[in-house]
């Protein structure tokens, strides 16, 4: 099983139907397989801050939800994590491509990967970070812990871990 | 008309359905004046009012309407194109656009000026966009629940403002006895 595969079927196996997605490269194949798995209900948004909104829509509608997106997009996201998803207690998976770290070709990405696990302790969000591909295997954990304490939970996958080094 | 009179004349319409309302003054007059299980108040988040609804409708059967303002609507205007591609004809969005940002104290939209959201909505691919008089605002709501279609609704009124108290309901209370209405109403 591929590893997108291996992280679709771990969302589904936790009776995750909604997803929302922001476009990335290395996310591209976890997106495809959401996309394609008849279980679930893929929705692309405009914006992050936009997708928590309808993660959180889908939340109350009966659905568990999660959201796919870039750390790069992680500041547009603060008000809606504090005060939507954290004020009301919504349980949200996040799954995060973490730009800018080892193997990065563009030096603008390091700047808001420098900021970016700061700023998830900073908002008191559990943070896992996948970078060798053996971490995966926490995921269904790290899932049923989400629903179990109804916060946002961050999960960071590097390019290491995408490229399976 | 100002918001809070479009809000009154809609009570009869809107009270038994699921509503999604708009952060600060909205959201106040509408718990002042039908405070309901069925209104979901979104206390924070200035914008995602209409994305909510959107994710409401599109995993559940019940209509849901969702009450968002022109100033809000301009702060996520990425929501629109989202809506128009993402069929649900149980989502009825109400755009109360009195052309200015009425809880920072009336400040001027860019709606109130050039820009029509009527025809923005229009171009993003929302098929059904209906911009009505504020005094009609009731019966279009009305029609729209009745045809199952989604529905964009742009209803142009006056700016203006009420003394209101705030919400101090809990915000977990407010979520989950929304969620048990739904909940109840699906079954």
């Amino acid at each position: 099983m591929s590893i997108h595969s291996q992280i679709v079927t771990d969302m589904v196996n936790n009776n995750i139907e909604f997803i929302t997605t922001v476009p990335c490269k290395q996310l591209g194949g976890v997106i495809e397989e959401a996309e394609k798995n008849p279980s679930i209900m893929h929705v692309p948004c405009n914006k992050e801050d936009e997708g928590m909104g309808l993660c959180a829509g889908a939340f109350m509608g009966g659905k568990r939800s999660a959201i796919i997106m870039q750390n790069t997009a992680l500041g547009v996201t603060l008000n809606s994590l504090a005060t939507l998803i954290q004020f009301y207690h919504i349980p949200l998976p996040m799954l995060i491509s973490y730009r800018g770290e080892l193997g990065e070709p563009v030096a603008c990405q390091v700047e808001m990967a420098l900021h970016t696990k700061a700023l998830l302790n900073q908002m008191l969000i559990p943070t896992y970070h996948f970078h060798k591909r053996e971490d995966a295997a926490e995921l269904d954990k790290i899932l049923k812990y989400t629903f179990m304490c109804n916060k946002p939970v961050a999960i960071l996958t590097d390019a290491t871990f995408w490229k399976g080094e | 008309m100002i918001r809070s009179d479009v809000l009154k004349s809609l009570i009869p319409v809107i009270s038994d359905q699921f509503v999604v309302c708009n952060i600060g003054l909205p959201s106040q007059e509408l718990h002042m004046l039908d405070d309901q299980p069925t209104n979901f108040y979104m206390l924070g988040t200035m914008g995602l009012s209409s994305s909510i609804g959107l994710g409401l409708a599109l995993s559940q059967k019940q209509t849901i309407i969702a009450i968002d303002g022109d100033g809000s609507v301009l702060t996520n205007l990425g929501t629109l194109p989202t809506i128009g591609n993402n069929q649900a004809d149980n989502y009825i969005l109400l755009i109360i656009d009195n052309g200015s940002y009425g809880s920072t104290g009336d400040q001027p939209t860019y709606a109130g000026k050039k820009t029509s959201l009527t025809k923005v909505a229009e171009a993003c691919g929302c098929d059904n966009v209906i911009e009505c008089k504020a005094e009609d605002t009731a019966q279009v709501m009305k029609d729209a629940i009745a045809s199952k279609k989604m529905t964009v609704i742009v209803c142009k009124c006056e700016s203006g403002n009420i003394p209101v108290p705030n919400i101090t309901m809990d915000q977990v209370v407010i979520r989950d006895r929304f969620m048990k209405a739904l909940e109840a109403a699906n079954a």
